[in-house]
């Protein structure tokens, strides 16, 4: 049977295929996207591309950003870090000890059934099972209940503001609450539904991992009435879609941002700013105002680090100014700070910032010297495939040599640091001995958020320092009752953390965002929110 | 013929078993832990470990390979660790992009390639041959990322002809796919005219001086239908054996113009698994791009007999 014959490529049935195929084409396009042609949408460039979707299971930040996009916390932190109330309010009995958190009204999953205290329970019961303050918390829970379907209960066996800061915590892990039947999956295993009470809803149907992630307004999302502020007060949604669009090449992203094509980009490189600034069709801002802090980490397990006055030498000898020229280069964006739970957080304390913060080079010798260090060749991981943690590795080793150090850089990609860092094996067999990374202030600002400060050796995080004083303060912080006890024992820490050499605080940066002026209302937040913005309609 | 292709076609699955036993011994002998990426950097190693229970990563190798195998042959090419989604669905998501890209790459090439060889190779060492061979060195020396750059900056930025970034695909429309294709293609032709170009010229030049060539001028053939007809034709197979190699390259790397144009392909994908250490996505790639180049390989060789029927297999 002849598939073609002669009139199947004929001047008029070619006419008549193009017609049919344009009106094909122009009959695809709104299901393709769905997207109705009034709709205001804010197309943005994240960190980096969305695949692991469960923001319990990782502490990556892009998917706790997803987080506050679909799901809703049962408490918020203003930008006075003030818990306020989210999902619940709560109460609390005269020893401390009990918190009955009622539910706010008019609270539903995006399936459309209500969120219930039951589903509460399950949610911070996994939270708790990963998370190092949930962690810390749930060993001074007794109990936990639902009294009714809006109201429940934790018992604690002693005061502590572990629950409330728990509840409400900024960053990597926040307590998301998930329905009963999500939050039941193992903490060890990937959510595969995502379902939250958030202000926006995911749109499963337009997911491309790694590409590209769509939100749509939660048209039954009922925002507190506070004005917004950090993750507290009304979450309110002022455009129809958010569309995390991935581009891998930062160039291409400031080039479509200056075309209209996209709005926003999360994280500006220091390099391409200069081609944004002068623009009047963008703005460029830094929205997290606390920002990040950069820092290396030592392996206490093995010389030449396993001796303390080593340690001070390696702190004594970089100086924060040369590696914040390197990483940032304007002064604009970084600032030196000894405190290794932030400059800018409540808990931020500056001890020991007069050796800490320069390059002392002279102290350095000494302490070496004193030391009795034997030119035990230090292994250096430098990782080259990501420009905010390139550029330390190299200041740090310069700095190293200079005072006497034997220095052996290991060159690599990110994600082969990340599997060296559990790594505890001596550096001549594939350990390492130093790296360096950074973190975001808003996890860092408390003994638990902060993994650096966790001190009980080989089952504390990379570096494996073995302070039994520090743990014991972090115990103590945890059953603090006030601010004020909390802030004490922290300035301790502090101090513990500094001349042990738990920690090589290297400063503080931030990276400012880019977008584009038809958009306003983003909210000055260390975690990326979209509740607020509003987008002019063209 | 028939039975040729058969037998190269059954020869491919031993190939194609080699292939998948050596990316996979390679996975995993490369530093790296999927766990850790899926974790975050600030996991304790308890978590660690759980989370590999969880992927079956804490199995011994040999285990890990008999599963795999057994899911292939099922036609199950698995599940991305990271995005829990099947990786046929990943791949076939991005196959779109990278197959338009390098169709249109390799049609724009051949149209323009060839001519330029021929045009080149009729006067050696004449003014036209020169500019030719000039294009083509510089389409071999200029980096296609700064070309792109090039003509983002003056075609998208300054003229607004064309968006700067991204793909539609054809269901949007005939226009809006065409015109996110055209920057790509124009920058990413430049190296592969110049390749085309130089060997359609050598060939060309080489097959002029053969005796059936006199023959077929002493008939009085007019210098173009000596050059389309009896050389271009018998210059044809080191050209068809380039343009082969091409098509394969461009479906299994074209990152660098994939990332520059925000092309969501599967050059990036690729590159994505393995900073990622998402080893059933990587796995899944790699036979199918050895796939693709055994069986662009087949094509070529059969192409062979259509221009040159002193070939039989």
């Amino acid at each position: 049977m002849a598939i073609f014959n002669k009139g199947t490529f004929g001047k008029a049935s070619l006419l008549k295929h193009a017609r049919l195929a344009l009106l094909a084409a122009a009959a695809m396009a709104p299901m393709a996207g769905m997207t109705p042609a009034n709709a205001a949408t804010i197309k943005a460039v994240m960190q980096s591309g969305l695949r692991v979707m469960d923001p319990i299971m990782t502490t990556a930040f892009l998917t706790r950003d997803h987080g506050y996009m679909i799901y809703d916390t049962l408490l918020g932190m203003d930008e006075t870090f003030k818990i306020r109330p989210q999902m619940a309010d709560w109460t609390v009995s005269d020893d401390g000890k009990t918190y009955k958190f009622t539910l706010r009204d008019g609270l539903k999953w995006h399936d459309g059934t209500v969120v219930s205290a039951q589903d509460c329970i399950a949610s911070i019961k996994r939270w708790a099972e990963v998370d190092t303050t949930g962690i810390a918390l749930i060993k001074m829970v007794d109990d936990i209940k639902a009294i009714d379907d809006k109201t429940f209960e934790v018992v604690l066996s002693q005061p502590t503001t572990l629950l409330l800061s728990g509840l409400a915590k900024l960053s990597s892990r926040p307590a998301f609450m998930m329905p009963k039947r999500i939050a039941d999956t193992p903490a060890n295993k990937p959510i595969t539904e995502y379902i939250g009470s958030g202000p926006f809803k995911f749109v499963q149907s337009e997911f491309q991992p790694g590409l590209r992630v769509v939100y749509e307004k939660n048209v039954d999302y009922v925002p507190r009435n506070e004005p917004a502020s950090w993750t507290a007060g009304g979450k309110v949604v002022n455009v129809d879609r958010v569309e995390w669009v991935t581009m891998p090449d930062q160039m291409t992203a400031v080039n479509a941002l200056q075309s209209g094509e996209i709005d926003f980009i999360q994280e500006v490189p220091f390099d391409l700013l200069p081609l944004l600034k002068n623009s009047p069709k963008v703005q460029v801002k830094v929205l997290d105002k606390l920002g990040a802090w950069t820092y290396f980490r030592m392996n206490h397990l093995y010389p030449p680090f396993d001796n303390k006055l080593v340690r001070q030498a390696a702190i004594a000898a970089v100086g924060q100014g040369d590696v914040l020229k390197a990483l940032v280069g304007n002064p604009e964006y970084y600032n030196t700070c000894a405190a290794v739970m932030g400059c800018g957080n409540p808990n931020g304390n500056t001890y020991g910032e007069e050796w800490v913060v320069p390059s002392d080079i002279q102290r350095a010798k000494m302490l070496l010297k004193e030391a009795k260090y034997d030119g035990t060749p230090v292994v250096l991981l430098q990782p080259t495939d990501i420009a905010m943690l390139a550029a330390q590795p190299i200041v740090i080793a310069a700095a190293l040599r200079k005072a006497g150090f034997n220095v052996q850089m290991k060159t690599m990609d990110w994600q082969t640091v990340v599997t060296q860092q559990s790594n505890q094996k001596p550096p001549a067999e594939g350990g390492w001995n130093l790296f360096s990374t950074y973190a975001i202030l808003a996890t860092s600002g408390d003994p638990f958020g902060n993994t650096t400060l966790s001190a009980a050796g080989r089952k504390s995080w990379a570096g494996w320092p073995d302070v039994p004083e520090i743990e014991k303060l972090r115990l103590d912080y945890a059953k603090a009752a006030t601010p004020e006890e909390q802030k004490e024992i922290a300035a301790k820490i502090q101090k513990l953390a500094i001349d042990e050499g738990v920690v090589g605080p290297l400063g503080q940066f931030r990276i400012p965002s880019a977008y584009s002026s038809s958009v306003t209302g983003f909210l000055e937040s260390p975690v990326r929110v979209f509740w607020n913005v509003r987008k002019d309609r063209e | 013929m028939i039975s040729y292709i058969l037998k190269r076609v059954i020869a491919t699955l031993p190939v194609m078993l080699m292939v998948a036993i050596v990316v996979f011994a390679i996975l995993r002998l490369t530093p790296g832990d999927p766990a850790a990426i899926l974790a975050g950097d600030d996991a304790s190693g308890e978590q660690l470990e759980r989370i590999r229970q969880m992927m079956g990563l804490d199995q011994p190798i040999l285990t890990q390979l008999y599963v795999w195998v057994r899911q292939l042959l099922t036609g199950d090419l698995g599940v991305s660790l990271l995005s829990n989604t099947p990786v046929i669905q990943m791949i076939g998501a991005r196959v779109g992009p990278t197959l338009s890209l390098a169709l249109s790459t390799i049609i724009f090439t051949v149209l323009v390639a060839v001519p330029m060889g021929v045009i080149a190779a009729r006067r050696p060492g004449g003014w036209l041959d020169r500019t030719v061979m000039t294009f083509s060195v510089l389409g071999f020396s200029i980096p296609t990322f700064v070309v792109g750059y090039l003509l983002i900056y003056w075609l998208a930025l300054k003229l607004g002809w064309f968006p700067v970034q991204g793909y539609a695909p054809l269901a949007k429309g005939v226009w809006p796919y065409a015109q996110r294709l055209i920057l790509p293609t124009l920058a990413l032709s430049g190296i592969y005219i110049a390749l085309v170009a130089r060997m359609t010229r050598s060939s060309v030049m080489d097959v002029m001086g053969e005796d059936f060539i006199r023959t077929a001028r002493a008939k009085g053939a007019t210098e173009w239908s000596v050059l389309l007809r009896h050389a271009l034709r018998n210059a044809a197979v080191p050209i068809v054996t380039v343009i082969g190699i091409g098509i394969a390259s461009l479906i299994t790397g074209v990152v660098v113009t994939e990332s520059v144009f925000n092309l969501p392909g599967l050059g990036r994908l690729v590159v994505e698994a393995v900073l990622a250490r998402d080893y059933p996505v990587i796995q899944g790639l790699i036979l199918l791009f050895s796939f693709t180049y055994i069986l662009i390989n087949l094509l070529v060789d059969v192409l062979y007999t259509a221009f040159d029927p002193r070939i039989r297999y």
